[in-house]
């Protein structure tokens, strides 16, 4: 039966092969308000996928149900299927700790811990007893992928807090890839960065494809459109039920066809500009 | 008609500016004067404050000596009688207190910030029940510990850990109340990065919330303390002696008898010579206070290496 539904999910509607992670019928809500009406994506392997959309459609919080986020949040409900290698992520058999370990994440607002630069890219391996045979050469490893090394090698003993803000956002993805997840969620990270720091973080998402299947949400839409291969595009609608908002998937196909060729007329509106 | 719109809408500009630059805000005297209170409020207590430690001060001048210190307390002598065994006395309560309050008020607080779903009913009931409890007068946590920590329940007898166990029933509140503010005051930030690398909620209080909340909670704990040393009325009832002249055996055996009891003991005499040991007693008391207060806040500036 589980199989069954499994590769019920895994029928990619792109074409592609098996995505990393997929998403099933995802409706999400706050207590009574339904943040989020039947989502339906895939998420292939070492691609760069963007959410964009106007404020309060949703994006957010699909990202946040990707690796179960929204478990800390107690009002917050779930229906519907996440999968991960085709394995439903929200079974009551599933530790989502163990989730959060393979599906990293980075938060809009630059979030070091209040330590020092080494301990903060060692945190994870630590909390998660992985098995590893030097933690410096780890650290400088994630610290060097995250293009942050030449900026901190004479410094990892000093506070998180002395970086600039660019600087924190790229230790966040060092830390996130430390544990060596094979997604990355991004929510909005350079939102709070200037366009320097913005272009670091950009090019840095690009090299990472080599290896991470990345997703980020953002409203920036050239950014959507300089690094991610797709692109999904939700917005804010009622709900035939009560009128209340409710987020909504319009559009889900390969970056270029949103951009150039988008099949809703919403879709083109956004992407031009012309509303959100 | 557009150009009239345009006219008025400069004038107005023009008014508003030239206001501003005249400091003719209106409502501006109310600022001063809120300004003058809120100074006036600050002299009142600082000058009544002051006031009786230098009243104390003078009054116990003659007997802020070596004596008050290392001397037993004597109903013959009071010229060379000392508090030295109020001092031990106190100074076994309040570790008594330490001991106890610390682990307990700091585990209730943790549970009720990152553990408890506040929306349950047994939740909210227990935080309102602590923050009842803060407001109830010593005096009745007197008659509790004297019910059941002396006499039934814990039934420990009129010794100095009873005494520390009632101290620390009264500040307790105090204690969960500050801890609970100072993990209030971690940023969600911090619990969220924990959580998304793959943390526990106990490695992420343990690991990321804690070592953030620990200035606040330090500070949170001495100012119990410091409520706690000054306490008479509940040890009175749960067996603290006006008049011991030896030091307390053990926390768990001998009589004792604590700082503040032994100034109300001298002060409640009618010869001058035990009001000016009474007056000493309260400068050494304050000088206590002091010592403690500097500690809190030389440990917090030592925890709090990183600035949020």
């Amino acid at each position: 039966m589980t199989s069954q539904t499994s590769t019920d999910a895994f029928t990619d509607t792109r074409g592609h092969v098996p995505p990393v992670m997929a998403t099933r019928g995802l409706n999400v809500y706050y207590g009574d308000f339904h943040a989020v009406d039947d989502v339906n994506l895939d998420f292939n392997r070492r691609e760069v996928t963007a959410l964009i959309g106007p404020s309060g459609c949703g994006k957010s919080t699909v990202l946040r149900s990707l690796n179960r986020m929204n478990d800390l949040i107690p009002s917050a409900r779930i229906e519907g299927e996440v999968t991960y290698h085709g394995q439903n992520i929200y079974q009551p058999k599933i530790d989502p700790i163990e989730v959060r370990r393979r599906i990293g994440m980075v938060f809009q607002k630059p979030n070091p811990f209040p330590k020092s630069i080494f301990d903060n890219v060692a945190y994870g391996p630590r909390v998660t007893k992985m098995k590893v045979d030097s933690m410096s050469d780890l650290v400088e490893q994630s610290l060097r992928r995250a293009a942050l090394w030449d900026e901190v090698k004479d410094n990892l003993k000093g506070s998180a807090f002395g970086l600039s803000g660019g600087q924190q956002q790229r230790l966040c993805i060092a830390r996130a890839i430390a544990t060596s997840p094979d997604v990355i969620l991004l929510d909005e990270p350079c939102s709070a960065l200037d366009p320097i720091a913005t272009a670091a973080i950009e090019d840095l998402m690009t090299d990472l494809k080599q290896e991470y299947t990345q997703i980020i949400v953002t409203h920036n839409m050239q950014q959507a459109a300089r690094i991610s291969d797709t692109t999904a595009f939700f917005t804010a609608g009622l709900d035939q039920d009560n009128g209340k908002r409710i987020g909504r998937l319009v559009e889900y196909n390969d970056t270029s066809t949103i951009f150039n060729n988008p099949a809703e007329k919403s879709t083109e509106d956004y992407v031009s500009g012309r509303f959100g | 008609m557009m150009s009239t719109r345009a006219e008025k809408a400069s004038t107005a500009a023009r008014d508003t500016t030239r206001r501003i630059a005249m400091g003719k805000r209106s409502g501006i005297w109310k600022e001063e004067l809120f300004k003058y209170v809120l100074i006036l409020c600050i002299v009142i207590a600082f000058v009544t404050l002051l006031a009786l430690i230098i009243h104390s001060a003078w009054l116990g001048r003659s007997r802020l000596d070596l004596n008050l210190i290392t001397q037993m307390p004597s109903t013959l002598d009071p010229e060379t009688s000392g508090m030295q065994s109020a001092i031990w006395g106190t100074v076994i309560l309040m570790v008594g207190v330490l001991v106890t309050v610390v682990p307990l008020g700091i585990s209730a607080a943790v549970y009720l910030e990152e553990y408890a779903d506040t929306e349950r009913w047994w939740n909210r009931f227990i935080e309102l029940n602590i923050q009842n409890l803060a407001a109830v007068p010593s005096i009745v946590f007197g008659i509790l510990g004297l019910a059941y920590v002396v006499r039934e329940g814990f039934a420990f007898g009129p010794v100095a850990y009873a005494g520390s166990l009632t101290l620390a029933m009264l500040v307790l509140p105090t204690v969960i109340l500050a801890s609970r503010e100072a993990l209030k005051a971690v940023p969600d930030s911090i619990r969220q990065a924990s959580y998304g690398m793959g943390a526990t909620r106990w490695q992420t209080v343990w690991h990321q919330v804690l070592p953030v909340a620990v200035p606040g909670m330090i500070t949170g704990t001495i100012l119990a303390m410091s409520r706690a040393i000054g306490e008479t009325a509940p040890l009175l009832l749960v067996g603290a002696t006006t008049f011991v002249t030896f030091n307390p055996d053990s926390a768990f055996s001998g009589a004792y008898t604590a700082i503040p009891v032994q100034i109300f003991q001298w002060a409640s005499r009618p010869q001058p010579e035990f009001r000016e040991l009474a007056a000493a007693g309260v400068i050494l008391l304050i000088a206590v206070l002091l010592i403690m207060n500097s500690a809190a806040i030389w440990l917090r500036n030592r925890y709090s290496r990183y600035d949020l």
